[in-house]
């Protein structure tokens, strides 16, 4: 029993992040001769077993009421049991994921090591690369114990394709108590999480700069609308309170990958950067030459979003309608 | 009451916001160069720190202690904690490895609070600014044997059940829970760190802090100097990356706007 196990918390449904991670997944299974298997957490499960089966050897779906809404202790309880015999178990970067994997290594008496953009193996150990110091470098980190538990930077991995003939779908009977000693009693889903800013295709975001939360709905909502675009902020913009947390793009925010990232009066501080290394064009309207975003960009425009929004606007609008 | 003796872990890092072009490695020690640099205490654990002192300004009478395991140069982080009106101070002192592993990390803090004693609430920070792996937390958690609750943003007391608010990707969820445990702190808009006053700063160094050794815990010590028995760092590198950006040409902001319009709709357009 030495199975690649992957685990998915299924709110997100078959998304880049779910097709990243089968992606990673295969390629460590092919190259180890491993069996893969994969473990879906969540109310929204169903649809997802028959898909992500198509590109595994087996679906494990638990048959435990304490796991179909993620609560910490009684998901975690699940998990170490599923994954006692794996060899790597992998998970995405979502915030259930981060939470659940060093603990689930802790349990398995195993290493636990996030946010990778790469993970590969050499004799036998894992090793995985991911960006430290706000993104400024980059560190290969190897795993001393076993199994490896790590969570990736899933969207940043190519999907794999569908396999001739789809794995087998098996239920799991496990032994979990509820733990009363916390409850979740809330959950809340804020109007602006329409579609994941990860999987957006253009985001329009704003920094300190923008001033205030006003110019955030005036200003830059219409010019994602006519974008087709989804909005975003810097850690600034969110602990002022002028747009909410779920916006906050950078190292400790949503780590995104759009075709297009369009940075207004951000200045470009690193820990942003780390959360944008992966857009394909960045753009950025700003008042200072020098600032540091324009060093990640394509094109650039030096000015006053005040006065350049509107205009944009007023030429985008003709073609975008 | 709950969250009478709370607890809030501190780690001292390099200054992130060093920028980019004043950034060197020591490729050898596979650390970061401190050169210019300031240390400064890890911003989430600050907005852990300033959590606790507005849940006992609210509530009245907890207790707060502040602990970091780290270099001497680490007491800099605790005298501020106490400037910020923390109670009481602890110094694990780091002879050994100074990028331990996060299972280090939470086995040494894990036996220092159990030695201080008595905890209800244990506060860290989601993750550093440093080497980032955002495992501090769970893993302390399973050290003690208590739940954990990450990326918490909020926490309320109301009457012997406190009440957790943490983010999630699609907005929040609230928690119901009983001490004693573990919370990761995430920043927002209401745990920006209060700047101590300078009276309170002078003061600070006159307070007592304690200090201790790996010795003093009764842990391996010897595996914890080593401090890489969970992972190590195999390689570290600067990524060589170079954009070259285009600056739209334009006497006027309308000249400006219709160059920058065309570039956008381009690349939305060709999607």
């Amino acid at each position: 029993m030495n199975e690649i196990v992957i685990c998915l918390f299924a709110s997100g449904g078959f998304d880049k992040a779910a097709q990243g991670l089968i992606g990673a997944a295969r390629g460590l299974s092919e190259y180890t001769g491993a069996q893969l298997h994969a473990f879906i957490f969540g109310t929204e499960a169903g649809e997802l077993v028959s898909e992500v089966a198509r590109f595994v050897d087996k679906v494990v779906v638990a048959d435990q009421s304490a796991t179909t809404e993620y609560a910490p202790e009684s998901c975690l309880n699940a998990l170490a049991q599923l994954t006692k015999d794996a060899r790597i178990v992998l998970l995405s970067n979502d915030i259930y994921s981060q939470e659940i994997a060093p603990r689930l290594a802790h349990r398995l008496r195993g290493s636990a090591v996030g946010d990778g953009v790469g993970v590969d193996t050499q004799n036998g150990v894992v090793r995985v690369t991911r960006q430290v110091y706000g993104g400024k470098a980059e560190a290969v980190i190897e795993l001393k114990r076993s199994p490896a538990v790590v969570w990736l930077r899933s969207r940043s991995f190519e999907p794999a394709p569908a396999r001739a003939s789809a794995g087998e779908i098996i239920g799991a009977a496990l032994d979990i108590k509820p733990d009363t000693r916390i409850r979740v009693v809330e959950r809340k889903r804020e109007e602006s999480g329409t579609a994941r800013l990860e999987d957006a295709r253009i985001i329009v975001s704003g920094g300190r700069g923008i001033g205030g939360p006003e110019p955030f709905s005036n200003e830059l909502q219409p010019l994602a609308d006519l974008l087709g675009a989804q909005m975003a902020a810097t850690r600034a913009a969110c602990d002022a309170g002028w747009v909410p947390p779920t916006w906050q793009v950078g190292q400790t925010g949503k780590k995104v990958a759009p075709e297009l990232y369009l940075a207004i009066a951000v200045s470009g501080a690193s820990q942003h950067l780390a959360g944008i290394s992966e857009a394909k064009n960045i753009a950025a309207i700003n008042t200072d030459a020098e600032a540091p975003i324009f060093k990640h960009c394509r094109f650039g425009v030096v000015g006053d979003y005040r006065k350049l929004v509107p205009l944009i606007r007023e030429r985008l609008e003709p073609v975008c309608k | 009451m709950v969250f009478m003796n709370i607890l809030v872990c501190l780690k001292q890092i390099l200054d992130p916001e060093v920028p980019a072009r004043d950034f060197r490695i020591d490729r050898a020690k596979r650390e970061a160069e401190r050169g210019a640099g300031n240390l400064v205490t890890n911003i989430f654990c600050e907005n852990a720190l300033e959590m606790a002192l507005q849940f006992r300004e609210r509530t009245g009478n907890a207790k707060i202690a502040a602990l970091s395991y780290g270099p001497a140069t680490a007491e800099e982080s605790l005298r501020k904690a106490l400037a910020m009106k923390a109670d009481t101070a602890t110094l694990v002192v780091n002879d050994g490895n100074s990028n331990p592993d996060p299972y280090t990390v939470a086995v040494v803090l894990a036996a220092a609070a159990k030695k201080l004693g008595g905890f209800d609430l244990i506060l860290v920070g989601r993750e550093a600014g440093d080497w980032g792996a955002g495992q501090t937390g769970g893993l302390l958690a399973e050290e003690l044997g208590v739940p954990c609750i990450s990326f918490v943003d909020s926490i309320e007391a109301r009457g012997n059940l406190p009440r957790i608010r943490r983010q999630t990707d699609w907005g929040y969820e609230v928690f119901e829970a009983e001490p004693p445990l573990v919370l990761t702190i995430t920043n927002h808009e209401h745990n920006v760190p209060r700047i101590p006053k300078v009276r309170d700063v002078m003061m600070s160094y006159r307070q007592p802090l304690t200090k201790w050794t790996i010795d003093d815990l009764g842990i391996d010590a010897a595996a914890a100097r080593a401090g890489n028995t969970y992972y190590e760092v195999a390689d570290l590198a600067i990524p060589q990356k170079e954009t070259h950006c285009e600056f739209v040409s334009g006497d006027t902001p309308e000249e400006q706007a219709e160059a920058f319009a065309k570039c956008l709709a381009q690349i939305a357009g060709g999607m």
